[in-house]
């Protein structure tokens, strides 16, 4: 190959090279914005009065004579809601029964709506959902409860050939010539003395638990579960793997039960998750029984099967480079085979294999399919370290999963959703730095 | 296949002009009157890798105190030899001997030896210097720790002790804290010969020790032989003649896994017996 295509062919190859570096760093920007910026959202938000009210009665945060302040101020334009509510309500009253009908139903909508944006109205029973005592606690819900109250929403069906249309109707025009005809305009001008909106810092959203289902509240169930399960699976699968790994490369003979343990192991990295959370619900909990059913136990152990692949062949491969001269030198001076392991070869081998287990570490931590039948609850309360034997914990990925498709409100509390995906995220890319660092800083010491 | 089968007749026939020829070994008696006595002493000893043998029916004494260097040229089971000393081949599966091997009068191979207690009587030195990743004093003290000394006064005598035998003390004494591959190759060499002398050993197996050094270097390590000669029962395995001539009181010399020729490293180099040896020593194969 003469000089001139060999440059070229260099050239091209580093062109493409690049260009696929940039394309996946533009895909990881597309998926990486929105989380952030979704899940900062979750933290860093305008709070209504709302959300200080339920600060304060649900977790005692917050100054109580402000709120109290606060909320008064917000009381006088409410109770001038409240007032025309009243009076509509004896106009109705007046009216005849056909005449009623019709408003009657639609006051009942606007009122529903209206409960959902400030709370509970004069008049209404008193709730029991959490999710009904209070109005919106997010401003930027506040406004869409605004526009669901002014505007009906209606579908255009009349073009058969086309999707339905959506269309906005004011609401104000069912109510004209009533006395309520003055309360949207009112509400649309007032909301934010209504609402009292505030650049709000929710660091609670990390350390406090959910209340009613996620739809307030924080996520350290899910947190402290995740930590729970990750931890605990290292726990049963760092000493066995690292075990294992040093049986295979110093003490197995080169045979066919080796070549066959060998293979299994490599077979066990390459099973899809589900099949460990199938294994774990029939092994662990209806075999073994190491709980009456779901536990932070039995999914912990699951886990532990899912990584023991993965650090066995980490530290594996971390021994296996460790320079034969060590382990020479060692024997030489009259070491007998465990000590050289011991005091030279798994020294030297650290950082390789602690690698290898922070990496699995995050994939425990991420993993959902062997959690969903050993270990996690949609809703749960936050356990003590004294219940992992026995009860389940909420946990991130699987309540991302669950949050985001079989909730109820999955609309309403999308923030939640994101903040969980970044607490994940930042959590497993923790976990990278820190195996990064740790292992540079090992490296160091034993290079000199 | 061809090949091999070939491979293996030219080995059977050499083997069996080797016990023709009946060397028996050392031949200079009367330095094994004037207090050389056999330290390590070899009957009909045989190495084996599979199926190949790397070292055939070896008899010799080595003598204690002495310095002796095996010569010979790539392949023809010198460093194998050497390591069957230390049972160093262990470490390699498919490795068996035969014949005897005796040290101090006990058998290297017999069943009940244990090997650890014996590589801490026979040490040894690689070829390429190989320290720990652990601080210069840490390597020192590893075999003593080994042993069983925890004691920090006398660990930190015998590491001065070592490492002033080995002549790197004035080099290393402000750096004791400092990991060892920091050091250069010759000093890191030097520090594993330390590190052996650190266990005191009674023999000193040195296994082409200067071949990764440059020639300052391997003066050092060459002077450093020359300190030890006398205290220490000394085998090198060398590829430089030179040295093997300025360094050794007997030589060896191995062809194809047979020991050739075993004599006074003067009357070896001056007046070999083997018409092997010398084409060796005269450079007409290497």
């Amino acid at each position: 190959m003469d000089l001139g295509t060999r440059k070229i062919l260099d050239k091209s190859f580093t062109a493409v090279g690049i260009t696929s570096i940039l394309l996946m760093a533009v895909a990881l920007l597309v998926v990486i914005v929105p989380i952030f910026s979704g899940g900062i959202g979750a933290i860093f938000f305008k709070g209504t009065i709302e959300h200080r009210k339920l600060q304060y009665e649900e977790f005692g945060n917050g100054d109580r004579e402000v709120i109290q302040r606060q909320i008064e101020e917000s009381d006088i334009y409410r109770n001038k809601v409240f007032a025309m509510l009243g009076e509509f309500e004896t106009e109705l009253e007046s009216m005849t029964p056909a005449e009623s009908r019709k408003l009657r139903s639609s006051y009942k909508k606007a009122r529903k709506v209206l409960s959902h944006l400030l709370g509970p109205l004069p008049g209404d029973q008193e709730p029991i959902l959490l999710r009904y005592r209070y109005g919106t606690t997010r401003w930027e819900q506040a406004e869409e409860a605004l526009h669901d109250l002014l505007y009906v929403t209606k579908w255009d069906y009349s073009d058969p050939t086309r999707m339905a249309k959506q269309y906005f109707v004011p609401r104000m025009e069912e109510f004209k010539g009533t006395s309520l005809a003055v309360f949207f305009p009112f509400m649309e001008e007032n909301l934010a003395n209504m609402m009292l909106p505030e650049q709000t810092f929710y660091w609670g959203f990390i350390t406090e638990r959910s209340l009613d289902a996620h739809i307030f509240g924080g996520i350290w169930a899910e947190i402290q579960g995740t930590f729970f399960l990750a931890v605990g699976a290292m726990l049963f699968a760092f000493p066995l793997g690292v075990i294992a790994a040093i049986y295979f490369t110093e003490y197995a003979k080169d045979n066919l039960f080796t070549s066959i343990l060998r293979s299994a192991n490599s077979t066990l990295a390459g099973v899809p998750s589900i099949v460990f959370g199938l294994f774990g619900l029939a092994f662990f909990i209806n075999t073994v029984k190491v709980s009456e059913s779901k536990s932070v136990l039995a999914g912990s152990l699951t886990l532990a099967i899912m990584i023991l692949p993965t650090i066995i062949r980490a530290s594996e491969e971390a021994i296996l480079a460790v320079p034969k001269a060590y382990k020479e030198a060692s024997m030489s001076l009259g070491s007998t085979k465990w000590r050289t392991i011991v005091t030279v070869i798994l020294p030297a081998a650290l950082p390789g294999i602690i690698t290898g287990g922070i990496i699995s570490l995050g994939r425990a931590a991420g993993e959902t399919a062997p959690i969903i039948f050993t270990a996690a609850v949609s809703v749960g309360a936050t356990i003590g370290i004294a219940d992992v034997f026995s009860s389940p914990t909420p946990a991130l990925s699987w309540n991302i999963y669950n949050l985001a498709s079989e909730h109820e409100a999955a609309n309403e509390i999308r923030h939640v959703q994101y903040g969980m995906v970044l607490a994940l995220i930042s959590i497993v890319l923790l976990l990278n730095l820190s195996a990064i660092l740790l292992r540079a800083r090992i490296s160091k010491k034993l290079k000199g | 296949m061809q090949i091999t089968a070939e491979k293996k007749e030219s080995t059977t026939s050499v083997a069996t002009e080797s016990s023709k020829r009946e060397i028996f070994l050392p031949p200079d008696r009367e330095r094994v009157r004037e207090g050389g006595t056999p330290h390590v002493s070899a009957k009909n000893f045989s190495i084996f890798y599979g199926n190949f043998e790397a070292v055939k029916k070896v008899n010799a004494d080595i003598l204690s105190k002495y310095v002796t260097a095996i010569i010979g040229p790539s392949g023809c089971g010198k460093s194998t030899f050497l390591r069957g000393i230390n049972r160093m081949n262990d470490l390699i599966p498919s490795c068996y001997t035969t014949g005897t091997l005796m040290c101090d009068g006990e058998d290297i191979y017999g069943r009940y030896t244990d090997e650890v207690q014996l590589r801490k009587k026979i040490g040894m030195v690689f070829q390429k210097p190989n320290p720990f990743p652990k601080s210069i004093f840490d390597n020192i003290a590893y075999g003593p720790r080994l042993h069983g000394v925890k004691d920090k006064k006398t660990l930190e005598e015998l590491v001065e002790k070592s490492l002033r035998k080995a002549a790197l003390w004035d080099e290393v004494k402000d750096r004791l804290e400092r990991n060892a591959l920091g050091l250069s190759g010759g000093q890191q060499q030097r520090l594993c010969v330390a590190r052996t002398l650190a266990v005191d050993p009674d023999i000193l197996l040195l296994d082409e020790p200067t071949s990764a050094l440059d020639p300052k270097a391997t003066a050092k390590i060459e002077d450093l032989i020359e300190e030890l000669r006398g205290s220490y029962t000394i085998l090198i395995v060398t590829h430089n003649m030179q040295q093997a001539s300025r360094v050794s009181d007997y030589t060896m010399f191995y062809y194809e896994g047979d020991l050739i020729e075993y004599a006074p490293t003067k009357q070896l180099f001056t007046n070999p017996k083997d018409q092997v040896t010398e084409d060796y020593i005269t450079g007409r194969f290497s």
